[in-house]
């Protein structure tokens, strides 16, 4: 960034007594609208936490390896399933998801033409703009039937793998499975990963894919030597964030997975579930300790989702590189 | 390196002619169609998968034996990152396309301009007024509590908020930021709902949605502030215009169109949340246009039920109102695009 770019050091004389008032107050009211940060963020903790204590208290099971949801009657409740299904249903959608969204960063800011790589960017970000609920209903009745062809072929050929193991009949047919989940989770982190790891990728200095070329480097091996390497912080605080919002998720996944409490490693036949679908799921039903049980369940998500995000911010800060995307 | 060409020490080595690539495509395409067409395998899905894989196995072994090793690696990430963008194009082409397509069926005027009272789910009719009131006045709501105190925030952040106090918070925004859509309605729900004993309403819906617009608006303000020239504020002062005055006046309207594109992103965000609205909302299939009191409908949390819904009737209205939906975020996506090219500070 050029000197000449941003705020300035220089602060005007102030003369008259008003002037020097009216400054004190507008410089006070932005410091008081950062401090509202503050007040929200520790608010929704403080809130959570309170509202979340009477089904700590109450829960006649262990709330961390219960794999059951019945706050309202039985008061046998907990997150193991449902933790478990949040995690899995998570790290397929970026096994999926990462490799696409790196090619596409990589062809739009490497291979793509200027101005055809300005509107492959518009619209891989479209993709962004969908709304969840859109991405749930179409999940849920166009997708899923669509992947009837594919989850055959993984138990076919792959099924010795413990993840596509499972019952022909169960699995032949139209099902709400993690592995649906997975697929729509991964569209839907797809382009925050690649709109990162695309303004990463831009930053590298052209200085050095021109050496890489005029020593001889073809089009790949001057990605993979220069352009690469310098991009790997950022590209993997990308991931993070892409992970840290498939984990939060709700309403997509809470209308293609299949609400089963289980911790199954199986992916294709019907069942999966997570914290976020849950409560989406679950809390037109519930009564006071049902809500409580289900403010408990979503602090663990804010604590999993918040140390997911500090680990990416991390990633950059360390690296210096301060890359902040609008994504 | 291996290959006769660059032993004999040419200067261009043997090359496949520019036309190669097409024609493996094309032919790789038809003798696919030509397998479908004659043993038991079909599908259109699996036919691009065959004809994708024929492709890329043709072309890379085609340039090893011609080209060379190094080339043929570079020939298979090139095919590799172009799959990449077609496989992202599918699901975008196909989401836009299905919604449209099943949306038009249904969508009318009288679905735009009518209530679901009185419509049960088995029955045809209603629309979606209700929800659209609803969705308007909670993204306006959110819109008047987040837009202000984000670009506080941000002219904070650019301006004054220079030692530990600053960098805290930008920080904290970064972690605003990664809060799952649900916990901010969990939030609202703990807080508004079950502490302070306030009914469902539009109103808690928008709180819930403030707090994911806040984040979004303080960030895309802070950048464009950030690329208003120095010396703009500079030559201000020089005036003997006071700090504060400089901003409101100089700071802020040159960032204006970057600023208003930012906040335009952020309600094309929050419009399409469901899972706050869903938790606090409260819904009604009446016409509530007052957010405090009573429940209110939204358009997600109305495509929400639909799609949750055994009725054919429910699902068709709630394709319906995704088209009415995709249409507004579309709109405000591509408007906020279309103001970003016409920002001087953009094009810096």
């Amino acid at each position: 960034m050029s000197a000449a770019v941003g705020s300035s050091d220089v602060v005007p004389l102030t003369g008259r007594r008003s002037t020097r008032r009216a400054e004190a107050a507008f410089r006070w009211g932005t410091r008081l609208a950062g401090v509202l940060v503050f007040v929200i963020l520790g608010a929704i903790a403080v809130f959570l936490v309170v509202k979340a204590l009477p089904a700590f208290h109450e829960d006649n099971a262990s709330f961390w390896t219960t794999k059951t949801w019945n706050p309202d009657g039985t008061k046998v409740f907990g997150v193991a399933a449902l933790l478990f299904g949040t995690v899995l249903s998570s790290a397929l959608a970026l096994v999926m998801a990462v490799p696409v969204a790196l090619g596409v960063a990589i062809y739009i800011t490497q291979y793509a033409p200027r101005r055809l790589s300005a509107l492959l960017a518009y619209t891989t970000d479209m993709l962004a703009a969908v709304p969840s609920v859109i991405y749930g209903l179409w999940g849920l009745l166009f997708l899923l039937p669509h992947l009837i062809g594919l989850q055959l072929f993984l138990h076919h050929y792959l099924g010795w793998i413990p993840l596509f193991a499972g019952d022909k009949g169960e699995i032949n047919g139209y099902s709400k499975s993690i592995l649906g989940a997975a697929v729509i989770l991964a569209i839907m982190i797809l382009p925050i990963v690649a709109a990162i790891a695309r303004e990463v990728l831009r930053q590298v200095d052209p200085a050095q894919r021109e050496a890489a070329l005029a020593l001889g480097a073809t089009r790949w091996e001057m990605i993979r030597t220069a352009v690469l390497p310098p991009s790997r912080p950022g590209i993997v605080s990308g991931i993070m964030l892409g992970l840290g919002r498939a984990l939060g998720e709700t309403i997509a996944v809470a209308l293609v997975i299949g609400n089963v409490f289980s911790t199954s490693w199986k992916v294709l036949p019907p069942g999966g579930n997570t914290i976020a679908a849950n409560i989406a799921n679950r809390f037109g039903e519930s009564g006071a300790l049902g809500r409580s049980a289900l403010i408990a369940s979503g602090l663990v998500l804010f604590a999993l989702t918040l140390a997911v995000n500090l680990i990416a911010r991390w990633v950059i800060y360390r690296s210096g590189t301060h890359e902040r995307s609008s994504v | 390196m291996s290959t006769s060409g660059a032993m004999q020490g040419a200067l261009s080595s043997r090359r496949l002619p520019r036309w190669a690539p097409l024609a493996v495509v094309v032919g790789a395409a038809a003798l696919s169609v030509a397998t479908f067409a004659v043993t038991p395998l079909s599908g259109v899905a699996d036919l691009l998968v065959v004809t994708a894989l024929a492709c890329t196995v043709t072309l890379t072994v085609a340039t090893w034996l011609v080209e060379g090793r190094r080339r043929a690696v570079d020939r298979l990430a090139t095919t590799a990152v172009t799959l990449a963008l077609v496989l992202t194009l599918i699901p975008l082409g196909t989401t836009f396309g299905y919604t449209i397509s099943r949306g038009l069926k249904r969508i009318s005027g009288t679905f735009l301009t009518h209530s679901m009272a009185g419509v049960t789910p088995l029955s045809p009719g209603g629309g979606i007024y209700h929800a659209i009131v609803g969705t308007a006045e909670q993204v306006l709501l959110a819109s008047l509590m987040a837009v202000p105190v984000g670009l506080l925030v941000a002219i904070y952040l650019t301006e004054y908020g220079r030692g530990a106090f600053g960098t805290a918070i930008r920080f904290l925004i970064d972690v605003m930021t990664g809060i799952p859509s649900i916990v901010a309605g969990l939030f609202v729900l703990a807080f508004w709902v079950l502490a302070l004993g306030k009914g469902f309403s539009g109103f808690a819906a928008a709180m819930a949605l403030a707090i994911l617009e806040l984040p979004i608006v303080v960030r895309s303000a802070e950048e464009m502030l950030r690329l208003v020239p120095a010396a703009l504020r500079e030559a201000s002062y020089a005036l003997g215009v006071a700090k504060w005055r400089t901003i409101l006046r100089i700071v802020l309207p040159t960032a204006s169109t970057g600023i208003v594109t930012g906040i335009m992103l952020a309600v094309a965000r929050v419009t399409g949340e469901t899972a706050p609205v869903l938790l606090v909302a409260g819904n009604n299939s009446f016409i509530n246009t007052d957010p405090f009191h009573g429940g209110q409908a939204s358009l997600p949390l109305f495509i929400f039920q639909g799609a949750k819904s055994s009725s054919n009737f429910d699902v068709d209205r709630a394709w319906a109102a995704s088209l009415t939906l995709i249409t507004i975020v579309a709109v405000l996506f591509i408007a906020a695009r279309l103001l970003t090219g016409r920002s001087a500070l953009a094009r810096r």
